[in-house]
């Protein structure tokens, strides 16, 4: 074991920081051990390369026109093969990368913070609370995902933003009822309990005892559903109301690929293959972050002995 | 309290019923290992004990491995233990020689174990008259009907008083005390040869765990059945058992009659009977005790006797 | 008793169970402890005694009767009001600790509530007088033994300076070793601050150990009371007590079993 390593594993860290690093450090290890999980995590970390680098990688414009060389297959010129406007298919899956990434991270940063807090609060404070919050969750919960933001991106215009919004007001319903289900085990807790008698109020129970061990099983969660969420924006800017031509957003791109399948099957598939990869690499992630993040595994270290 | 365990069982340590035979257990030098990522923690280390038809107490704390012995000589121990003995006998049938099959066969019918909590040691969704109906079927192959007298028979026996209803109820219908004698009447059915009990009363109260004791004392004196007995409870065992093993680091480092634990010798024993807080003594502060790293190394005793 | 009455209990009577056919877990229960007493209640599981002590901490949200602490009536919503007069030290080390917090936030976030100064010599002075190092500050519950955990949770019951400690159980989940350990370090503590405490145990010897007076509580009912001494003495009178002071002699072998199998 590198110095480092036993830095990091200490178990008596020095100070708040290494305490932290180290309980990081140790679910790193959990997580790097299960190689499913890493090849997901490659994927990821190179869809971001891709978007981060897309000028640099991408060897035509995604929007550059050349109806001279329409839809011609794979080959030395255009590794993918070019659409039916002549433009570069690589450099279109490359470009759109920042697209996807856009969503996902955007419709993320929306839907964990919003349903860990609606859970947490309904599932901690009970009552009519609960009963409230809950019922506005089935309301939406009751609507297929899919017919339900259609709708809403209907009524506010298509476009890129208007499909993050839809997919965010649609995806945040089943995070709440995980976190609020998760609560409700552990708002009997000894701990809990012991944080009230020490003065906490009850919303400072709900942001630092409860709201971190919910956090796990919203993030677990929210990688999982990563793959339906960019499978959502696929399909809406499918049907055209995502992306607007001439933005290079994959879903879009299938969608206009449909037509020429049977004589180029390319133009199709190319980014159907981007978006089943990147799908699969944030399930992978996710199954890996479950048995990382499981606060069962954090017992599997304690000391023997007496006081 | 003396006078009685010596009543208890000085003349008659082997029932007449039966003919004297050879230890029904015999252990030697059994190791339990547990590999780990930082390298293998052995639970168990050597440890060698022959059990009559008696009842045998294994004390110890927590993480001493005396559950860990209780089911390694099952071969219960759940991978990716290792188990490893020079001799693991029991009527005469070396257990590390059995195959997988042949071992389940041979437990159900000649030793049973009982652990701590009722409460998940019972089948949800089954009632508790059919899963002791089961684990008798599994053995003899009678029939229902045949099963159903049986196991009200044996729920009696374990001095339930209603047994029609017991037999019709679900585990979580009955209380701690009731579903664990119901637990201790299917682990009965099958009138094994040896009973090894982990901790059977710790969730008990008083009144029900003398009942509880009461059962498995009678069983052990007229049926002849061996009985190792696991607890931390140092004044139960006393009282309870007929020989005592205290178990520390995985060995058993002390092994006396049960009447004679008060006058125990080693260090570990001594410490335990003194930190415990007793009604005779008024306050202060109790002898807290300082473990020697040399008792971890020292050899095993050997059988005990 | 000392001093004058630091709680007084009258008439406690706790219900649970649906609204149309409440069951009664505490009935009419009735004590005092004077300041710098120990208080023992003892019983069995599900007699009541647990009940009685989670009231007393505010932790139960509906029951009748008075009680009053320090002088101060106790209604049922004053939870924050009274932490830094009484604090409770649980049963189970494993349940009563964030498993995602340092010892250090558990120690530091009740001084942060109540605007303490100095935090850091507290932090550390709070761990050294429970016997724990300043190797232990910054560790996780998941690398800490049973009994290390217990006296992180006596710790943080008293980075306040309460000056009443509820103790529900606080050894029976520890080894006999252990259990030695923390009952010192109980009495080092109360002689070294004065404090009271309520402490509720099934085991007599724990009870008359650290408490100079006791109650036997049992179905909800406290059906004796005396002093720990009068206990040694053989003195309980209550059919229930000498149940309890029996079956801590151990296993005897019931006359009827004997006779009823003829065997020996």
């Amino acid at each position: 074991m590198t110095g480092a390593a036993a830095w990091l594993l200490s178990d008596s860290p020095g100070s708040r920081g290494q305490a932290r690093l180290g309980g990081l450090y140790r679910r790193w290890r959990l997580f790097a051990g299960n190689r499913l999980a890493m090849a997901g995590l490659a994927i990821v970390v190179a869809l971001v390369l891709v978007a981060a680098l897309a000028p640099v990688l991408a060897p035509y414009s995604p929007t550059a026109q050349d109806l001279g060389q329409r839809l011609l297959p794979p080959g030395p010129a255009h590794w993918l093969g070019t659409d039916e406007l002549g433009r570069d298919i690589l450099s279109r899956i490359v470009h759109g990368s920042r697209i996807t990434l856009y969503i996902v991270s955007l419709v993320a940063v929306i839907v964990a913070p919003l349903g860990l807090l609606v859970g947490t609060v309904a599932g901690y404070y009970g009552g009519w609370i609960d009963a409230a919050l809950m019922r506005v969750t089935d309301v939406f919960l009751a609507f297929p995902k899919l017919i339900l933001a259609l709708a809403l991106v209907a009524a506010l215009g298509p476009g890129l933003e208007n499909v993050i919004v839809a997919i965010a007001v649609t995806a945040w319903p089943p995070y709440a009822r995980v976190a609020r289900a998760e609560t409700i085990t552990v708002r009997g807790a000894d701990f809990i309990a012991a944080a009230r008698m020490l003065g906490a109020s009850r919303m400072r129970v709900v942001a630092t005892h409860i709201a971190p061990l919910c956090a796990s099983s919203v993030v677990v969660r929210l990688t999982l559903d990563m793959a339906g969420i960019i499978l959502t924006a696929a399909g809406l800017g499918f049907l055209g109301l995502g992306a607007q031509p001439p933005l290079a957003e994959w879903g879009a791109m299938v969608a206009a690929g449909r037509q020429f399948l049977v004589d180029q099957w390319w133009v199709a598939t190319v980014p159907g293959i981007a978006i089943f990869a990147v799908s699969l690499g944030f399930n992978l992630v996710g199954d890996g972050l479950r048995d990382a993040l499981d606060p069962k595994a954090d017992r599997g270290t304690a000391p023997r002995g007496g006081a | 309290m003396t006078g009685r365990s010596m009543t208890g069982r000085s003349m008659t340590p082997v029932p007449p019923a039966r003919p004297p035979v050879a230890p029904l257990l015999a252990v030697e030098d059994l190791h339990v290992r547990f590999p780990g990522p930082g390298g293998a923690v052995e639970a168990v280390r050597g440890v060698s004990f022959t059990l009559k038809r008696e009842k045998l107490g294994i004390v110890g704390e927590s993480g001493s491995g005396k559950s860990t012995l209780g089911r390694a000589i099952l071969r219960l121990v759940p991978p990716p233990g290792e188990v490893r003995a020079k001799r693991l006998e029991l009527l005469g049938t070396e257990l590390s020689d059995l195959s997988e099959e042949e071992m389940r066969e041979f437990r159900g019918r000649h030793v049973s174990m009982i652990l701590q909590d009722p409460g998940f040691s019972l089948n949800p969704v089954m009632t508790v008259g059919a899963q002791i109906a089961e684990a008798w079927q599994t053995h003899t192959g009678h029939s229902w009907k045949k099963s159903r007298r049986r196991v009200l028979a044996m729920l009696q026996a374990v001095r339930i008083r209603d047994p029609e209803r017991v037999f019709d109820a679900y585990a979580h219908e009955l209380s701690g005390g009731m579903s664990q004698r119901a637990m201790i009447a299917m682990m009965l059915i099958t009138e094994p040869d040896l009973l090894i009990a982990d901790e059977p009363t710790s969730a008990l109260d008083v009144t029900v765990q003398t009942q509880v004791l009461a059962i498995l004392d009678e069983l052990v004196s007229r049926r002849g059945m061996g009985l190792i007995f696991i607890s931390h409870d140092l004044g139960l065992v006393a009282s309870f058992c007929d020989r005592v093993l205290v178990m520390y680091g995985g060995r058993i480092i002390e092994s006396c009659p049960a009447a004679e634990l008060d006058n125990a010798t080693h260090p570990y024993t001594r410490g335990l009977l003194a930190a415990q807080p007793t009604l005779e003594r008024a306050g202060g502060r109790l002898p807290v005790m300082e473990r020697d790293p040399a008792w971890l190394a020292e050899a095993d005793t050997g059988p005990g006797r | 008793m000392t001093g004058a009455a630091m709680i007084e209990v009258r008439d406690l009577t706790v219900t649970f169970g649906p609204r149309g056919k409440p069951t009664p877990a505490v009935e009419g229960v009735s004590f005092q402890v004077g300041a710098g007493e120990a208080f023992g209640l003892v019983g069995e599981s599900g007699s009541g005694k647990t009940t009685v002590l989670r009231a007393l901490a505010g932790l139960i949200p509906a029951w009748r009767g008075r009680i009053a602490i320090a002088g101060q009536d106790r209604n049922t919503r004053n939870v924050n009001g009274l932490a830094r007069t009484l604090q409770m030290v649980f049963q189970d080390p494993y349940g009563s600790l964030h498993p995602r917090h340092t010892v250090d936030w558990a120690l530091m976030e009740p001084l942060a509530i109540h605007g303490f100064d100095g935090t850091a010599r507290r932090v550390a002075r709070a761990l050294s007088d429970v016997g724990l190092g300043p190797a232990f500050r910054f560790r996780y519950p998941h690398q800490l033994s049973g009994g290390q955990r217990q006296r992180v949770a006596i710790a943080r019951a008293l980075i306040l300076e309460p000056r009443i400690l509820l103790l529900d159980e606080p050894t029976s989940a520890l080894d006999v070793s252990v259990q030695a350990e923390i009952l010192n370090l109980l009495s080092d503590l109360k002689r070294a601050r004065g404090l009271t405490y309520v402490l509720v145990s099934h085991d007599l010897a724990v009870v008359a150990h650290v408490c100079e007076r006791l109650a036997v509580v049992t179905e909800g009912r406290i059906v004796e009371e005396m002093t720990a001494a009068q206990l040694r003495a053989g003195e309980a009178r209550h059919p229930y007590t000498r149940q309890l002071l029996e079956s801590r002699r151990g296993y005897s072998r019931p006359a009827t079993a004997s006779a009823g199998t003829g065997a020996d």
